[in-house]
């Protein structure tokens, strides 16, 4: 037993030598002993002066959530791979790995252990859920390893003041009461109900609607949660004999948009409103005719205001044959805001690779990062200082919706609890 | 011949942690190393010697290569903790031949029973703003939490055990969803729970050797020291449940739950008294999830009900169940095999497979000609897909195995009987 | 209304649960994944005649009854390669074997539509083409107007079950399942293939999935691979409470507990002052499951089920 397994540890030596030389054939076995070796084949390659630098996602890629998850990681990857070349002249080589925290936070944390395991990687985009981003940004900070989210909205994840979490998101206490704005002193609407989808978002961004909605005067006629997935004609029902102004709904948009759909079915005529959730073409195609007249706030600025979407939208398609969704895009600013850091990290070292501390502090000196969603500067908790928010509207039954106002909000500071 | 084998052993595993530790970053030398575990068990060796060779392996070179890399010690602790959840639904399921779909409830209330109490959440509803409390009533609290679990599993087999077979089963498939929306629906009208949102920060236990690393002069990063502290916690628990679970197995207790459930009429007229021995096994059962459930929260720092769906009990069951039914070292294999499966191996070949493709390199197959690795399309993702493998793989392992992977040597009889139920 | 939608909804799926479990004594985890392949060959079914201009073309009735069929005969299918390969293998295995062999298989399945839907539509949420005949609404009361797709779930759901029951119990292929269900040996010696008969339940517990994954998605539209996962759990749970390999009391358990969902999601809040709102309704719907379990041990019809089960 013992002879075989230093025989194979020879092999194994003999393998890990040959490993720059080129051939095909040769590259097969390369690849299985690449596995027993954990180094990615790319490492060898030989234009890596310098080594390699890596930029890890964690999202979910299996399992209901995955859809969105898989955006977060397109997002990231494009920008990935756009920087490639930029890094290789700077003498590093660009990786990527993508893993599925599969929305279970033992197995974010469980990943998280072994990112922060592998020195290379400098810079982390996700999660989507919160629940997995909280537990596993205990991790990444016992490193100091960056992490930018993309989509955790959740109060929490900032305000517990660590150096190296960051997002580029807006905060729910901040879209929240945009929205209440907007519905009380724009549409001057006078009640309102209330459904969120249970989760941290969606409850998250529900509350703060709720107590700014009640401070603006508006009547909060009912506040429900709800998981479920498909008929939402028991909430509907009391909905109905309320006979609210306006409905807003906490959450995705593959329950809001279905949700929204049976409303109308059922002939409520109330106003539908909720968060950046809902910003998504999938929203049009699951609410179909419904959609119209429904507004939603976020912080990507759609394709028609920006001439840089509408080129990052056409790049996106291109690359993996899909439509952008808002996920996609905060995720490409935040690998794009993480990948400007460790450059601008790379060349105050004077061309050496920089540490993981290092990076996480860079992060926060970057200063009006031009991104897809806005132009992004990080305060001390790692919340973008100043948010644009749109408020968009469908007037027609086709994404994205049209902008109706621009609302800016700043960031709470240090929100004690 | 046993000296042989003895040394043969300990080479491998020496070897092979040397390995691991030489090559952090490598998956399969990793696995070899875990795999030492169940070299030392099939291998025919000593009672003596298998078990100081376990103890060599769990005790020193774990945490030895742990110190290097974190990574292999959260493996460790998930799989203990994963381990403990099997043994304890080894007991129920697999000794009293009670099926149980619900027995992440019990692991909710233990994990919760800590993140309320050990987080500032019971200022919720308790006034005085004593909460949290300190690191130190951990330990007193896992203590509680087998009392509480051990508690609400009679309370729970009280009245369902009326019910019988997969009847049994969906009762307690429906009393862990109750929990669950529980959980999940108490932030109102009084916020026991928090809801959706979770808790945090959950404190963790209490360093109270921490003073005696000092006078040492041994100086260990927070990133470290805690994943190794709660690993040892974890095993210690373990192994606690394995001396508890073995004694009962060998007693009279044990051989009343293996006559229920080989046959209960027969039992009771035996003169067992098979409502108290059933609920003997859903305590002992829920008391050993809840403990463990402690443990998960102060390990977690963050809790919410997500990590408590049935999924998560179809899971434990299937650690069982892969393992071999009925068996300590069955259920402590199954849910090795599968935690490893899922979190270690399925990743690894991805995140391999992933670099592969981002090489670019081209690749030739006999008969289908050059093949460039980086236009594989976006849908084949890797990642995506290791729980189609994983299914997969479940359906291999019964199809070929199915008394279970790992079979008692000398019960082998016996396991084949207890499945056969 | 809601109620009864659900309902036989719930004992469409059941029913696949409870023949299997008659048969072989075994729960098929896998059972909802059938159901959901379903729903996406009748939403593909109509996404392929909506591509080519000839959904408006087609008369209502016969479209659903052309998509129900499609989607039957492909569910049924599937659970008959699904038996072939996952549970036949096992059979004489350990009870709780073919169990975890099946949710493996459901594990797999889910990814499986997933990889083949990204494939071929590059998303694997699927919304169904509206049909206008199917949203119009008819007036039951005043202020109660029921969409005409309400009526095609129970409708459908009404014939399947006559057509089951006439299958079951008046067709010597009937005869044979049942007997095959009694006692598998004695029918072997009987001249009974059991093999085939086995297939043949899966077959027909599958196509009752399908249809039900059919009208699952011309009610609710939405569906991706994993929406099938609840309504499986909740239909396994109505076939156990109407006492399981008990058809008749697979649908009175489905309507039950679709009833009961419905009823203390719309009630509950009103009953408790808004103390407790919809999303207690599973709480609800277990806790009377439970008791219902305590009072009676075999579900509500379930005096058929042998000892030792």
């Amino acid at each position: 037993m013992i002879l075989r397994r230093m025989r194979s540890v020879v092999t194994v030596r003999r393998a890990l030598a040959g490993f720059s030389r080129r051939g095909d054939l040769f590259g097969l076995a390369l690849f299985v002993f690449s596995l027993a070796w954990g180094g990615p084949p790319g490492a060898a390659d030989a234009w890596a002066q310098k080594g390699v630098i890596k930029v890890a996602t964690q999202t979910p890629l299996s399992g209901e959530q995955a859809a969105i998850g898989e955006h977060i990681k397109l997002g990231a990857q494009l920008a990935v791979d756009e920087a490639r070349g930029r890094f290789q002249k700077l003498g590093f080589t660009l990786d990527f790995v993508p893993y599925d925290d599969q929305a279970k936070p033992e197995v974010g944390v469980a990943n998280a252990r072994n990112i922060v395991a592998d020195p290379d990687i400098l810079l982390v985009v996700g999660h989507f859920n919160s629940g997995v981003a909280l537990p596993s940004s205990e991790v990444y900070r016992e490193s100091l390893l960056a992490m930018i989210s993309p989509a955790n909205t959740a109060t929490q994840i900032t305000d517990r003041g660590y150096p190296n979490v960051n997002r580029v998101c807006g905060r729910d206490d901040v879209q929240g009461p945009v929205g209440a704005r907007f519905a009380a002193e724009d549409l001057k609407l006078k009640t309102v109900y209330i459904i969120h989808d249970k989760t941290l978002y969606g409850q998250g961004v529900a509350d703060n609607f709720r107590d700014e909605a009640k401070k603006l005067g508006l009547k909060v006629l009912g506040y429900e949660g709800t998981e479920e997935r498909a008929n939402f004609s028991p909430l509907i029902i009391p909905l109905r004999a309320r006979n609210p102004d306006l409905v807003y709904f906490g959450g995705i948009y593959n329950q809001g948009g279905l949700l929204l759909k049976q409303l109308r079915e059922r002939g409520v005529k109330a106003t539908f409103m909720g968060p950046d959730g809902l910003d998504s073409s999938e929203m049009v195609s699951i609410a179909g005719p419904a959609v119209i007249g429904s507004y939603y706030t976020t912080v990507a600025g759609p394709i028609d205001a920006y001439p840089r979407s509408a080129e990052f939208a056409k790049k996106f398609k291109q690359h993996f044959g899909k439509q952008v969704e808002s996920f996609g895009m905060y995720a490409y600013d935040a690998a794009g805001l993480g990948l400007t850091a460790i450059e601008q990290a790379i060349r105050e070292l004077g061309g050496k690779r920089p540490t993981r501390a290092q990076v996480s502090a860079a992060i926060r000196k970057v200063k009006n990062y031009q991104g897809i969603t806005g132009t992004i500067t990080l305060d001390g908790k790692g919340d973008p200082v100043k948010t644009k928010y749109f408020v968009l509207k469908f007037e027609k039954s086709a994404y994205p919706g049209k902008v109706v106002r621009v609302i800016e909000q700043e960031a709470p500071a240090a929100h004690k609890k | 011949m046993k000296t042989a084998w003895t040394l043969a052993v300990l080479a491998y595993v020496i070897l092979t942690s040397l390995l691991a530790r030489r090559f952090p970053q490598s998956v399969l030398a990793l696995l070899a190393f875990e795999a030492s575990l169940l070299v030392v068990y099939l291998a025919p060796l000593a009672r003596r010697t298998r078990m100081l060779l376990a103890a060599l392996v769990c005790v020193f070179l774990l945490p030895w290569l742990g110190v290097a890399n974190p990574y292999f010690l959260e493996i460790a602790i998930q799989v203990g903790i994963f381990a403990a959840l099997a043994l304890g639904l080894n007991i129920v399921v697999g000794l009293a031949g009670l099926l149980n779909l619900g027995f992440v409830a019990f692991y909710a209330i233990g994990a919760y029973l800590w993140a309320i109490f050990g987080s500032p959440q019971a200022n919720a509803f308790l006034a005085g703003g004593y909460f949290p409390l300190g690191p130190g009533w951990f330990f007193p609290f896992l203590v509680l939490a087998i009392a509480v679990g051990g508690c609400t599993g009679l309370m729970l087999g009280l009245p369902v055990l009326r019910v019988r077979g997969d009847y049994l089963a969906i009762v307690t498939l429906g009393f862990a969803e109750v929990v669950r929306a529980l959980l999940n629906n108490l932030d109102k009208p009084i916020n026991f729970t928090n809801g959706p949102r979770g808790i945090t920060p959950i404190e963790r236990p209490a360093l109270f050797f921490a003073p005696a690393l000092e006078l040492l002069g041994v100086r260990v990063d927070a990133g470290v020291l805690y994943p190794l502290y709660f690993y040892f916690i974890v095993l210690l628990l373990v192994c606690a449940i394995v001396v508890v679970t073995r004694r009962l197995e060998e007693s009279a207790v044990g051989r009343a739950w293996k006559a229920i459930r080989e046959d209960e009429i027969a039992a009771a007229c035996m003169g067992v008294p098979v409502v108290r021995m059933k609920l003997l096994a859903f305590a002992v059962g829920a008391a050993f999830a809840s403990a463990i459930g402690t443990v998960f929260a102060a390990k977690q720092v963050f809790i919410n009900p997500e990590s408590f769906t049935f999924m998560e009990s179809i899971g434990v069951l299937a650690m069982v169940i892969v393992g071999g039914m009925g068996s300590v070292a069955g259920a402590l294999f199954g849910a090795t095999a599968l935690t490893i499966l899922n979190l270690q191996l399925l990743k690894g070949l991805s995140l391999w497979l992933n670099s592969v493709r981002q090489s670019g390199r081209v690749i030739s197959l006999p008969f289908l000609g050059d093949y460039d690795l980086s236009q594989i399309p976006a849908q084949f993702e890797p990642a995506k897909y290791e729980r189609m493998v994983f299914g997969l793989i479940l359906i291999l392992m019964m199809i070929f195995r199915p008394e279970g992977l790992l079979t008692p040597r000398k019960k082998r009889a016996d396991g084949r009987a207890a499945a056969g139920n | 209304m809601e109620g009864l939608v659900l309902g036989f909804m719930y004992a469409l799926i059941a029913l696949g649960y409870t023949m299997v479990y008659g048969v072989l004594e075994f729960i098929n985890f896998a059972h909802s994944e059938i159901f959901i392949i379903g729903a996406f060959v009748g939403v593909e079914v109509l996404l392929l005649l909506q591509a080519s201009g000839d959904l408006a073309a087609w008369q209502p009735v016969l479209l659903v009854l052309f998509v129900l069929a499609g989607g039957m005969l492909l569910s049924g299918l599937s659970a008959l390669g699904l038996e072939r390969i996952a549970y036949r293998p096992l059979r004489g295995a350990p009870r709780l074997v073919p169990l975890i062999s099946a949710i493996g298989a459901s594990f797999f399945l889910q990814d499986f539509i997933r990889l083949v839907e990204s494939l071929w539509r590059n998303t694997f949420y699927l919304t169904y083409p509206t049909i206008g005949f199917l949203e119009k609404p008819i007036p039951l009361a005043t202020n109660l107007d029921v969409p005409v797709k309400s009526f095609l779930v129970i409708a459908t759901a009404l014939a399947m079950l006559l057509g089951l029951y006439f299958l079951v119990n008046r067709t010597r292929m009937g005869t044979a399942i049942r007997a095959v269900a009694q006692d598998p040996e004695t029918a072997a010696l009987m001249g009974i293939n059991v093999n085939r008969m086995i297939g043949l339940t899966f077959f027909v517990g599958g196509a009752m999935g399908g249809a039900a994954g059919v009208l699952f998605g011309l009610h609710y539209s939405l569906i991706n691979p994993y929406s099938g996962f609840i309504p499986g759990l909740k239909a396994f749970t109505a076939a156990v409470l109407g006492g399981i390999g008990n058809l008749p009391g697979a649908v009175l358990g489905g309507l039950v507990l679709g009833l009961m969902e419905a009823m203390a999601a719309s009630y509950l809040s009103i009953f408790t002052g808004g103390t407790f709102g919809a999303e207690y309704k599973d709480v609800f719907a277990f806790a009377v499951l439970i008791l219902i379990l305590i009072f009676r041990p075999r579900g509500l019809m379930g005096e058929a089920v042998r000892e030792g089960a």
